[in-house]
């Protein structure tokens, strides 16, 4: 484990300094508890940042679509969807049309289904760097998580578009969407987090991220209703927190159901389970990073 | 400022044994060998582990530049990726006072896609820096790189040189109070080379610690005042730098003796090993060599493969590699190999001194066996092309033939 020790004249820097120069760095072996490191994180936020720009900034100049991608991709799963299962097998909607009932959901599902692809294979990706230069590893799949974002705004405009199209306005509820839109990146930063650690070890766990993702799409409402579950275990169906995350996103949008308020809060108790489980492995895994990679 | 840069107690680190490093291992495989395990009660099999660094203990006081000298796995890398906690140690403790940089990492980080510009940022905050600090000395890092005009260029288009020198020049605005340098890392020519000690002597005289490792002994003893030679991952010689590397140089000439098939230093596949190496003058006299004269290094060998070749390096006195013979690339590639091979010199042109030869064995591109300080040659004084020749000095270990005039 490495501590950035406090006892000795470390200042608060000043904003145009380096980390603070007279600062002891204390190097110790790896104990069986870990801290999260949470103090260093924040020293090197920068570096987060320009991680985050520059997937973002490569995403839009190498693809020839650039931006386009992130509106294709829902969309046309959404016609897909709404093809067989809103026409051809019935399923129902909860009252709105069933291509902006599916859309609503899968423009969260889909910013979390890429940030927990890109960041799995964060680690992985980023092993040249991992063996040559210290900086806190837990920077890598965050970014990787957070560059979605801007593929998440264009796709959430598109979805406003389609709305409108079809004379639906948002409701007042709107305001919680960045709450949920938390909820979803906590989920799938969680996940990332157990999975791009174990991936550094063993290399089959990245054949088994694009399964566990179909399967996790299966078992959110994100092509059929939530209120296909019967109520007692409606509320443990938030066990899977982008099952809270999708049906927060239609109550706010769209005004389906009553408030989900049980259930996004059983979400979000999973979530940070899953999370603060996966931050504390990551950086228990940490130490053999550079060996192991 | 503390009275201590670095202080290193008790440091030790340990990797399994025989990393294979193309196999990773796989979930499902670990988890089928838990299920067995659990089956049938089986003890977890005991991995065979190595310190590749054990006990490392030394303190490095402000200003102090530290060459660090061993041979290839004396544990030398992995003291410095502790120092900037790369890797994590196993035991011991290091505290580090102040801002550690170094210059092993050059070039890490940069992304093809990015210009150069936008890469300058991104490899500045990857070591450390803030983005006020890198707006601060920008114009400072685009001077020193010479990449000016391609700045807004994406930085694939830039050559290996225009990518190392910018590289270089990042990570040298670096400004830390402790610099580590990792020669046999670094990538580049040889120009770059000598920036980079060009660098470090400016650190070194603004009173900064530096941590330099390197094969290149004259390098080590002209820019540092103390060495520390690594064997085995123990610290074995801790004295100043001329003492420490005339101490490294009598461990290697300890292990230079003729017959070598008993050695265990080697690397390699080791299906067939070099047993017994003969250097001998036209005379057949053996174990001395004289400038000017013929020269027959016969190697010996375990057994036979197709498709095998012999290779050897010479080195000079102060660990610089002067020049490298390979049988591969010359009249017998691809015939037959007997259980020798011979490599005959017609007329030595090095300079009287005291050579190293490290020797390969290579079949169809894999390497089979190869030791280093194979045999340490004496090189005794003798005539090119009629006059004498000067012993080695640190202007040159070669001799070219030659011939003054003076024109009106």
């Amino acid at each position: 484990m490495i501590v950035r020790s406090q006892e000795i004249g470390l200042r608060e820097p000043a904003d145009e300094r380096a980390l603070p120069t007279t600062a002891i760095t204390v190097i110790r072996p790896a104990s069986g508890w870990v801290r999260l490191g949470l103090r260093d994180l924040w020293e090197y936020r920068e570096l987060l940042f320009f991680f985050v720009w520059r997937d973002m900034k490569v995403r839009y100049k190498q693809t020839l679509l650039g931006a386009s991608w992130a509106i294709l991709q829902p969309f046309f799963t959404m016609v897909i969807f709404s093809v067989f299962f809103g026409r051809l097998a019935g399923m129902p909607s909860d009252g709105v049309p069933y291509p902006v009932f599916s859309f609503a959901a899968l423009v969260p599902w889909t910013f979390f289904a890429t940030g927990l692809a890109q960041a799995s294979g964060s680690v992985v990706l980023h092993q040249s760097l991992i063996k040559k230069v210290y900086f806190p590893r837990l920077t890598i799949p965050i970014a990787s998580v957070l560059a979605g974002a801007v593929d998440f705004l264009i796709a959430f405009t598109v979805l406003i578009g389609l709305m409108l199209f079809y004379g639906l306005t948002p409701t007042s509820n709107v305001v919680w969407v960045p709450l949920l839109l938390a909820l979803a990146l906590v989920t799938a930063l969680g996940a990332a987090l157990w999975l791009s650690a174990l991936n550094v070890r063993y290399r089959d766990v990245q054949y088994l991220v694009p399964f566990l993702a179909q399967m996790w799409l299966f078992v959110t409402p994100v092509a059929y209703p939530s209120s296909l579950v019967p109520e007692p275990w409606h509320t443990v169906y938030g066990l899977n927190p982008m099952a809270g995350v999708v049906e927060g996103f239609r109550w706010a949008l769209l005004g389906t159901t009553t408030a989900p308020g049980s259930m996004v809060l059983v979400s979000s108790i999973a979530a940070i389970a899953l999370f603060v489980g996966g931050a504390y492995f990551f950086r228990r895994m940490e130490s053999s990073f550079a060996d192991t990679v | 400022m503390s009275a201590l840069a670095i202080r290193i107690d008790a440091l030790g680190k340990e990797f399994p044994f025989g990393q294979v490093r193309d196999a990773y291992p796989t979930l499902r495989s670990a988890l089928g060998a838990g299920a067995r395990r659990l089956l049938r009660r089986d003890r977890r099999p005991r991995e065979r582990r190595f310190w590749a660094l054990k006990d490392v203990s030394f303190e490095v006081c402000p200003g102090e530049v530290v060459g660090i000298i061993g041979n290839n796995g004396a544990g030398k890398s992995t003291l410095l990726k502790i120092l900037s906690r790369i890797t994590a140690p196993t035991t011991g403790q290091v505290e580090v006072h102040g801002r550690l940089g170094s210059l092993l990492e050059v070039g890490t980080g940069f992304h093809p896609e990015l210009t150069g510009r936008e890469n300058v940022y991104l490899n500045g905050a990857i070591l450390g820096m803030r983005k006020a600090e890198i707006d601060r000395k920008f114009d400072e890092i685009v001077a020193f790189s010479e990449v000016e005009r391609f700045l807004d260029m994406p930085v694939k288009h830039y050559s290996s040189g225009m990518q190392v020198r910018l590289a270089f020049a990042v990570a040298a605005h670096l400004e830390p109070e402790i610099l580590i340098v990792d020669e046999v890392l670094a990538v580049g020519d040889a120009a770059f080379q000598r920036k980079c000690l060009g660098k470090m002597q400016t650190v070194s005289r603004e009173g900064r610690t530096v941590l330099f490792v390197s094969h290149n002994l004259g390098a080590v003893r002209a820019l540092c005042d103390r060495g520390i030679v690594l064997q085995h991952g123990i610290v074995t010689v801790d004295e100043p730098v001329a003492k420490a590397v005339a101490a490294y140089l009598a461990t290697l000439e300890d292990a230079s003796a003729y017959d070598v098939g008993d050695r265990t230093d080697r690397h390699g596949k080791g299906d067939v090993r070099i047993t017994r190496i003969e250097v001998t003058s036209d005379d057949d006299a053996p174990g001395t060599l004289t400038t000017g004269r013929p020269a027959r290094f016969r190697f010996h060998m375990s057994g036979v493969l197709p498709g095998m070749s012999c290779a050897f390096d010479v080195f000079d006195p102060l660990g610089q590699q002067i020049t490298y013979f390979n049988s591969s690339l010359s009249e017998i590639a691809g015939s037959a190999p007997g259980h020798a091979f011979v490599c005959d010199i017609d007329e030595l042109l090095l300079v009287p001194g005291r050579y190293r030869i490290d020797a390969a064995l290579t079949c169809n591109g894999e390497l089979q066996d190869r030791l280093e300080g194979a045999v340490f040659v004496d090189v005794d004084h003798g005539l090119v092309r009629g006059w004498p020749v000067p012993t080695f000095t640190q202007y040159g270990s070669v001799v070219l033939p030659h011939r003054w005039t003076t024109p009106a």
